[in-house]
């Protein structure tokens, strides 16, 4: 029962997501300097090298963040707030990624890797979108009963993976992966029936949502950072009260730490796997529902983006915590909204964002490495991602 | 009536599942069809011994032809049941005609070039075929493999770019295993060594190939296309005689060498598993792996070497959508392909010709979708493209019978432990 004894939050839980973040933007500036063509006429001296690589990475890192938290080129003489567009993207971008990360999280927490919050996004933005434009409601009422539909999408498509593993045993990963096509697909094919087509449109694009259906702004019309973010904070604090004061989180707890004591011990496991995979497809749903009604307003085929991908990545590297991942959508927003910027003043493709991601998480997954490179003696070796595989 | 073992149970239950859809496809595609056309199959692709040319039939006989074909094949199969024999090739019978049966009712009115259905579906097939053989190798031996998808990718990369810089064919398939390995060396370094969790660290190696495959594209692909990526392609090689026999001459003997080298990959896997020492050994570590080590099976090595050859299979198989296709390299070519191999894998119970026979069915589904996209017909081709991702739920999910991985699959193996 160890594992389930709250320890004390400290500094040193984040020296290794911090190692392994820095450790990542190092190889991401190597892939940068020796994939530019203007560094690499340089090869032959050594001083010239270095110092153009320097300029190469210094630039796009410094891109990276203008496009995502200030840039002073942006300020207007009447309105010098508008340096500080760039976190408002951040913000808009992070909204969703919350959500779909704390999707993630807490299925992690219930021993239940969750691969399929990219379908449960996009069945929770097909439900916000179609309640969005097909309903006419009073301001106010019409965002609720959207937001409220993209979770019971999301909790269903969620929940079946949860009534099949508990029914049938079949692993969730699978049933995920595959479900993530199916509700693609699902997409696509929804996007050309007359009820979801835009009129007037013949490329697969569904109408705005009515104005009465979207997240409010925070910030004025200038600002695309609206009540999403709020949202998906108070998301936040609800798994983390659910999970740590609440009895079935608790339950769920036991379930992730040890499924066969959970079991002695009188907790119903499909009953928790069934509930956790539904709350998470709710998150995810939520998550859905933020993205169309806070940003987006239409739905496309390529609506659920990355997010719920890059939930799994947040997820790891905020370690299944709802705090830690918070911060680490946050730093992900980042680098998706400064990327776009990145990509268009330099030559760096916004691809790399992925890279960094990829050896984060790989990083954090296996921290013997940092240890090794930061020569650090006391960090602990074992990962929190203990192995399982199809049959655990 | 004696009880029935799980086994028999679940080969009922596929049954009269079968028997069940080859009642409703002669009842909705045969006798309930009122289309009154014909439907076209042609037969011939080249100039390959001409057997018959084309066959011209009323869509609605055809289709009650092949539910009758396929009813018989259920009762048949159905006494080979009762009489404790097996029923593969009944059920292969059964199951194709309902699919024929459906073909000739969607395709009423229309022109099925038949030949090419199957010649399609094969090509579409190989680079699952690889990867599910990628699978084999490394579930079998009980690492899991979800970075098939990065590792086909990794290997189209790499292949497409040396065949366009070294304008050789041949330097762009020798490299493409290469790099399959490249990424399967780091699966196993980093799930045997570091014991991370490896659905984990598949999903991660496979956000890594997308990103570096994704940046490389963009930063030097493009913008140096014709020395980057405009790789030759390999053509077809008839083989003498082989290419000539009527209708599967053309399908399977009329290929690149990628396709040949398949099946070579596939034959060996499959004698190798189940008829030499190392296929022996494999399995008994990816199925108990203390028992392997008490006999003296040195159980992290000979997992870590499968890994390895997992990985130059899966490249090789990378290299199918370069240099055996369209010669240049394109944004996330794969496109899921490699997820569609690990269920094939899955669908085929782990098995070197389960997985083949689920890449072909899977292959077959995927041209059938475009073909019928073509020339248009009643089913949303979205949902065509559904079909093997909802196969694979219904597999592991155990309607037409439960499948079962490796035990000790995704289970890193550390001695004195227990498992």
């Amino acid at each position: 029962m160890r594992k389930l004894t709250k320890k004390r939050p400290s500094l040193r839980a984040l020296t290794l997501p911090g190692l392994s973040f820095v450790l990542a933007m190092f190889f991401g500036a190597l892939l940068i300097a020796f994939s530019d063509s203007t560094v690499l006429k340089h090869i032959g001296h050594p001083i010239t090298f270095i110092k153009s690589a320097g300029v190469a990475i210094w630039q796009s890192y410094l891109a990276l963040f203008e496009g995502s938290v200030y840039n002073p080129s942006l300020a207007k003489p009447h309105d010098a707030l508008l340096s500080w567009y760039p976190l408002s993207e951040t913000l808009v971008t992070a909204a969703p990624l919350i959500l779909a990360g704390l999707s993630v999280a807490l299925a992690f927490r219930a021993g239940l890797f969750n691969i399929g919050a990219q379908g449960q996004f996009i069945f929770g933005s097909i439900a916000a979108s179609y309640v969005g434009f097909a309903f006419h409601m009073p301001i106010g009422i019409h965002v609720v009963f959207a937001v409220l539909a993209a979770i019971i999408a999301g909790a269903i498509w969620g929940g079946l993976v949860g009534l099949l593993k508990a029914r049938t045993g079949s692993h969730e990963v699978i049933v995920t992966i595959m479900l993530n096509y199916v509700a693609l697909y699902f997409l696509m094919w929804l996007l050309g029936t007359t009820r979801f087509l835009r009129p007037g449109r013949r490329d697969p694009i569904s109408p705005d949502v009515l104005p009465s259906a979207r997240m409010p702004h925070l910030a004025g019309d200038n600002y695309r950072v609206n009540l999403g973010i709020f949202v998906a904070l108070a998301a936040a604090a609800f798994v983390w009260w659910l999970l740590s004061r609440s009895t079935w989180g608790f339950r769920f707890r036991a379930v992730g730490a040890n499924a066969a004591a959970a079991k002695t011990a009188g907790i119903s496991v499909p009953f928790v796997m069934t509930t956790v995979m539904a709350i998470s497809g709710g998150l995810a749903g939520l998550g859905g529902a933020v993205h169309v009604l806070g940003s987006d307003f239409s739905l496309t085929s390529g609506t659920a983006g990355n997010f719920g991908f890059d939930a799994i990545t947040v997820a790891l590297l905020g370690r299944a915590k709802p705090m830690g991942v918070v911060f680490a959508s946050l730093l992900f927003g980042a680098l998706r909204a400064g990327g776009g910027t990145m990509q268009a003043n330099t030559n760096t493709p916004i691809d790399i964002v992925l890279v960094i991601q990829a050896l984060v998480v790989l990083f954090i997954a296996a921290p013997a490495v940092v240890k090794w490179v930061f020569r650090l003696k006391n960090l602990k070796t074992t990962g929190d991602l203990t192995a399982k595989g199809w049959n655990g | 009536m004696k009880a029935l073992s799980a086994s028999e149970r679940r080969r009922r239950r596929s049954l009269l599942v079968m028997a069940t859809l080859a009642i409703l496809s002669t009842l909705i595609f045969g006798l309930l069809q009122k289309s009154g056309q014909n439907v076209t199959y042609g037969f011939t692709l080249d100039k390959e011994w001409v057997l018959i040319q084309q066959w011209v039939i009323s869509s609605r006989t055809s289709s009650l032809l092949f539910g009758v074909i396929s009813l018989l094949a259920s009762a048949a199969a159905f006494l080979q049941f009762r009489a404790g024999r097996t029923i593969g090739l009944a059920s292969g019978i059964g199951s194709a005609g309902i699919m024929m049966s459906f073909l000739s009712w969607a395709a009423a009115g229309k022109f099925i070039p038949f030949t090419g259905l199957l010649q399609g579906a094969l090509l579409l097939s190989v680079p699952l075929i690889f990867g599910s053989m990628a699978g084999v190798l490394s579930e079998r031996s009980g690492v899991v493999n979800i970075a098939i998808e990065g590792q086909l990718l990794a290997g189209a990369f790499v292949s497409g770019v040396v065949a366009s810089l070294t304008h050789s064919t041949f330097l762009g398939l020798v490299v493409a295993p290469l790099a399959g390995c490249l990424i399967s060396t780091l699966l196993a370094v980093f799930a045997i060594n570091f014991a991370i969790d490896q659905i984990i660290l598949g999903f991660v190696l496979n956000v890594l190939v997308y990103g570096i495959t994704d940046f490389l594209y963009k930063k030097l692909l493009i913008p140096y296309q014709s020395t980057w990526n405009s790789g030759p392609t390999l053509s077809a090689i008839k083989i003498p005689l082989l290419w000539k026999i009527p209708i599967i001459g053309p399908i399977l003997f009329d290929q690149s060498i990628i396709v040949y080298l398949m099946y070579g990959v596939i034959f060996f896997i499959n004698f190798s598993l189940f008829k030499t020492k190392w296929g022996l050994r494999t399995r008994a570590v990816g199925e108990h792996p203390t028992a392997a080590d008490s006999v003296g099976i040195k159980v992290n090595r000979l997992r870590f070497m499968n890994v390895m050859i997992a990985g130059l299979v899966a490249g090789l198989g990378g290299a199918y959508f370069t240099v055996g296709g369209v010669g240049s390299f394109n944004k996330e070519m794969t496109a899921g392909k490699g997820f569609i191999a690990l269920a094939a894998l899955i669908f085929g119970r782990w098995t070197p010709w389960g997985a083949v026979s689920a890449a072909l069915l899977f292959g077959f589904a995927d041209n059938l979708q475009s073909v019928l996209g073509i020339i248009g017909t009643p089913i949303p081709s979205e949902f065509m493209l559904m079909v093997p991702y909802l196969a694979t739920v219904i597999a592991v999910t155990g309607f037409v019978g439960r499948v079962r991985a490796p035990a000790a699959d995704g289970t890193p193996y550390k001695r004195g432990e227990s498992h």
